[in-house]
C-alpha cells in the first residue's frame, strides 16, 4: 500500500455539493499535482463533519485542521502555505479547532472534541462509497461476530441489556421490539428502516446515510439475524437523492463482498436489502402509513393493534426502526452492553444525534451523550445566539415537539429529565429562536405545515388543522380575541384526544404550549377597538 | 422480493416523462393491465403524494421549502423572487413548459436554510439574488 504523509478530506454531502464541493475537490487535486505534492498527499471524499451552513469544508489530516468555507480562490494558498510550508491559513481555519488538543487523538475527536462521536465515528472520516475503508474501521466485524459467535436470542439479549431506545421519536426499547417480532411464529418476517425523516427541522439520519451507509446496512443485517428476517427495506424519502445513490452503491458492494445476500460469511444466514422510495408525504414517517406506502398504496395510517411486530408488511411480523437506532446496533455488538450503558443516563443510554438550526452561530448535526444540558448544546456547541441576541425559546424535537423557555434551558437532554417538564428529545431537532421572533408567527407556520400534511383520513385532524389555521389568521391581522384563544385550546384538546394517529395527536403540541408559555405574544394580536 | 408496487411503477412512469414530469391518464391505464388495480386506486395513489403529478408540469420542478427553519431565514422573500422571475404562482407552470413552481415541506436542508430543490438537486443558503442567477442560468440552458 502506498503511504501518504497527509490526507485531505473533502466533505461531499448535500449541504456542500451545491456550494461547489465537487469543483473544490477537483481543483485541489490539480493544484496538489501542480505544486509537485501528488505523491505525498491524498484527497478523499467523505460525508459531513457536522458543521454546515458555511460552505465547502475540508479537513487536513493528521494535522487536524479544518478549513471552511473553502472557495476556489483559496486553494492555491492552502496548498502552497499549509501543505508545502506547514503554515496554517488562519483566515479560514475553522474556529472550533482553535482550542488546544492533545496529540495522538484521532481526527474526529480532535476537530470536534466536545462531542462524542460513536454512531458518527466514520462520518466525515471515511469515503462512504468505499467499502474497504469501512471494513478497515472494523466495519462488518459486528455482523461477523453475531453470525459466528452468537445465537439470535443472544443478540436480542445484548440489545435489551444495552437499554437502547428507538431514536425515531417515541423512544420504544429496541430489545423489546425485536423480542416481540422474534417470538411470532413464521419464517417470513421483515426489517424496515424508517428513513423518511420528514419532521421539519430534522436532518440527522441523512448525515448517517450520506456519510456512512454501511453502518446502517450492518445494523439492519444484525436486526434481521436477531428476529429471523431475511429481507430488509429502507424506506427513504424521495428527496434524498445522494443518500439513495450512496446506499445503492453500498448495497451492491456489500453483496459483492458476500456481506449481504445468500449464506453470509458461510453462516447459512441470508439477508437482502432493498430501497423503497417515498414520494413526499410526512405522514409516511408513521410506521403503519409507511408500511401502506411500501405496499404501494396511499400512505394512510392503520388501526393499532395489531402492531407491526405482529402484523406489518404484507401482514407479516415487521420491525420498524429509525436509521439512528439501527446505526447504534453495530457499536453495541462491538463494545458490549456495559460500555454502552456507561454513556448517557439512567433510562437514556448512549448518545443522541441532534440537528441544530435557527438563530445560532453554528448549524449542523452533532452527537453527544444523553444527559447533556440543553444550555450547553445551545450556548457552547452551537456557539450561542447570532449577534449575541437574547434567547426567546427553543423548539425541541421538531414542530410536533416541545417549546422550551429560557429558564428551562439547564434541563439535561434525556428522556427522564425532559419528562419532568412534559417534553422529550423527539426527532432530535433543536430550533433556536431569538427574542425578535413572534411566537404567533412561528405557530402559524407550524399550523400551516400540519394542515398541508394531514392525510385526511380522520375528521378531528382534517378539520382541526384547517380550523386552527383559520383562527390563527385572525391574530395575524390583529383581530384575535380571548374567545379565539379558548377555541384554540379546545380544538387542540379535541385533536389530542380523538385523532386517529400521532400526527393529529401531536400537531397542536407547540400551539398548546405557546398558549400557556407565551400568552403575551398572542394577546399582542388582540383586536383593539381604539 | 415482491413484484413492483403501484407506487414504484408510478415513480418510474413519471421519471421517464422527463419533459413533462407527470403521469398521463394513458400511462396510468397501462399500469392497470399489469397491476390489475382499479384506475381510481391508481389515481388515489398518484394524488396522495406531492412528488407525483397527474397534471403536465415543466422540465424543471422547483420545490421551495416553506417550513419553519426556512421561514426563519426569509424563505418568503426567496419565494416571492421566484414567482416574479418566472411570472407564475405556486402549482403553476410557465407557458414555455420549462418551469413548475411548487411549495414543499422540509427538505432536510435546514442547516443551510432557506432551501429548495430543482428536480433532484438541492440548493441552500438562498437569497433573492442567488435564485436569480440560478434561474437565469437554467433559462439560458447552461446547466443540465
Ligand atoms: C407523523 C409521524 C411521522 C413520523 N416520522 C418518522 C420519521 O421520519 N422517522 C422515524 O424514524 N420515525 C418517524 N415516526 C415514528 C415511527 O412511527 C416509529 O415510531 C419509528 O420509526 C420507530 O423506530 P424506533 O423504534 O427505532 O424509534 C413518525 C411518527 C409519526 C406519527
Ligand atoms: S390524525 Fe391526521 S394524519 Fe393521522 S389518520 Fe387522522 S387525518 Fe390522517
Ligand atoms: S425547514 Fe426548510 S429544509 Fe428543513
Amino acid at each position: 500500500m502506498k503511504f501518504f504523509r497527509t490526507h485531505i478530506l473533502v466533505s461531499k454531502d448535500s449541504k456542500s455539493m451545491f456550494a461547489g464541493a465537487e469543483t473544490v475537490e477537483k481543483l485541489l487535486v490539480e493544484e496538489i499535482k501542480k505544486q509537485g505534492l501528488g505523491e505525498e498527499i491524498k484527497v478523499i471524499s467523505t460525508g459531513s463533519i457536522g458543521f454546515e451552513g458555511t460552505g465547502v469544508t475540508i479537513a487536513v489530516y493528521p494535522d487536524g485542521i479544518v478549513y471552511s468555507p473553502v472557495t476556489v480562490s483559496d486553494i492555491p494558498e492552502i496548498v502552497s502555505e499549509h501543505l508545502l510550508k506547514g503554515r496554517v491559513v488562519k483566515r479560514i481555519a475553522f474556529p472550533i479547532k482553535t482550542s488546544k488538543m492533545p496529540s495522538g487523538v484521532t481526527f474526529p475527536e480532535k476537530v470536534i472534541g466536545i462531542q462524542k462521536r460513536i454512531v458518527l465515528k466514520n462520518v466525515g472520516f471515511i469515503n462512504p462509497e468505499n467499502i474497504e475503508e469501512y471494513i478497515a474501521q472494523d466495519g462488518y466485524s459486528a455482523l461477523a461476530k453475531s453470525l459466528c459467535d452468537m445465537k439470535p436470542s443472544d443478540v436480542i439479549s445484548l440489545i435489551t441489556a444495552s437499554e437502547l431506545r428507538g431514536r425515531g421519536g417515541a423512544g420504544y426499547p429496541t430489545g423489546l421490539k425485536w423480542a416481540a417480532a422474534a417470538e411470532v411464529k413464521g419464517d417470513c418476517k421483515y426489517i424496515i428502516c424508517n428513513a423518511d425523516e420528514g419532521e421539519p427541522g430534522t436532518f440527522k439520519d441523512r448525515e448517517i446515510m450520506e456519510g456512512d451507509p454501511h453502518t446502517l446496512l450492518e445494523g439492519m443485517a444484525i436486526a434481521g439475524y436477531a428476529v429471523g428476517a431475511s429481507v430488509g427495506y429502507i424506506y427513504i424519502r424521495g428527496e434524498y437523492a445522494i443518500s439513495i445513490n450512496r446506499l445503492n452503491k453500498a448495497i451492491e458492494d456489500a453483496r459483492s463482498y458476500g456481506l449481504l445476500g445468500k449464506n453470509i460469511l458461510g453462516s447459512g444466514f441470508d439477508f437482502e436489502i432493498e430501497i423503497k422510495k417515498g414520494a413526499g408525504a410526512y405522514v409516511c414517517g408513521e410506521e403503519s402509513a409507511l408500511i401502506e406506502s411500501i405496499e404501494g398504496s396511499r400512505g394512510e395510517p392503520r388501526k393499532k393493534p395489531p402492531y407491526p411486530v405482529v402484523s406489518g408488511l404484507w401482514a407479516k411480523p415487521t420491525v420498524v426502526n429509525n436509521v439512528e437506532t439501527l446505526a447504534n446496533v453495530p457499536r453495541i455488538l462491538e463494545n458490549g452492553a456495559e460500555w454502552y450503558k456507561s454513556l448517557g443516563t439512567e433510562g437514556s443510554r448512549g448518545t443522541k444525534l441532534f440537528s441544530l438550526m435557527g438563530d445560532i452561530k453554528w448549524k449542523g448535526v452533532i452527537e453527544i451523550p444523553f444527559g447533556t444540558p440543553l444550555s450547553k448544546i445551545v450556548m457552547n456547541i452551537a456557539g450561542g445566539l447570532k449577534n449575541n441576541a437574547k434567547l426567546k425559546a427553543v423548539i425541541l424535537g421538531g414542530v410536533s415537539g416541545y417549546l422550551i423557555k429560557p429558564e428551562e434551558l439547564d434541563i439535561p437532554v434525556d428522556f427522564n429529565s425532559l419528562a419532568r417538564i412534559e417534553a422529550g428529545p423527539g426527532s432530535g431537532s433543536i430550533i433556536v429562536l431569538d427574542d425578535s421572533r413572534d411566537i404567533v408567527d412561528i405557530v402559524k407556520n407550524i399550523a400551516e405545515f400540519f394542515k398541508h400534511e394531514s392525510c385526511g383520513k380522520c375528521t378531528p385532524c382534517r378539520i382541526g388543522t384547517d380550523q386552527i389555521c383559520e383562527i390563527i389568521d385572525r391574530f395575524f391581522y390583529d383581530e384575535g380575541s380571548e374567545d379565539d384563544l379558548n377555541k384554540l385550546m379546545r380544538l387542540s384538546e379535541t385533536m389530542f384526544q380523538t385523532s386517529f394517529c400521532a400526527l393529529g395527536q401531536t400537531a397542536p403540541n407547540i400551539l398548546q404550549q405557546s398558549l400557556k408559555k407565551f400568552r403575551g405574544d398572542w394577546e399582542r394580536h388582540f383586536f383593539k377597538s381604539e | 422480493m415482491e413484484k413492483k408496487s403501484v407506487l414504484e411503477r408510478l415513480h418510474e412512469t413519471q421519471d421517464k416523462e422527463k419533459e413533462k414530469n407527470y403521469i398521463s391518464e394513458q400511462k396510468a391505464s397501462e399500469l392497470l393491465k399489469e397491476n390489475s388495480d382499479s384506475l381510481s386506486h391508481i389515481y388515489g395513489v398518484a394524488t396522495f403524494y406531492t412528488m407525483l403529478s397527474v397534471k403536465p408540469r415543466g422540465r424543471y420542478i422547483i420545490r421551495i421549502c416553506r417550513n419553519l427553519a426556512c421561514h426563519l431565514e426569509n424563505a418568503d422573500s426567496v419565494a416571492e423572487e421566484l414567482k416574479n422571475l418566472l411570472g407564475i404562482g405556486f402549482g403553476e407552470t410557465t407557458t414555455d413548459g420549462k418551469f413548475t413552481l411548487e411549495e414543499s415541506s422540509c427538505l432536510g436542508m435546514c442547516s443551510v436554510a432557506p432551501a429548495m430543490m430543482i428536480n433532484d438537486e438541492p440548493y441552500g443558503n438562498l437569497t433573492p439574488e442567488k435564485v436569480k442567477d440560478i434561474i437565469e442560468s437554467l433559462k439560458a440552458g447552461s446547466k443540465k
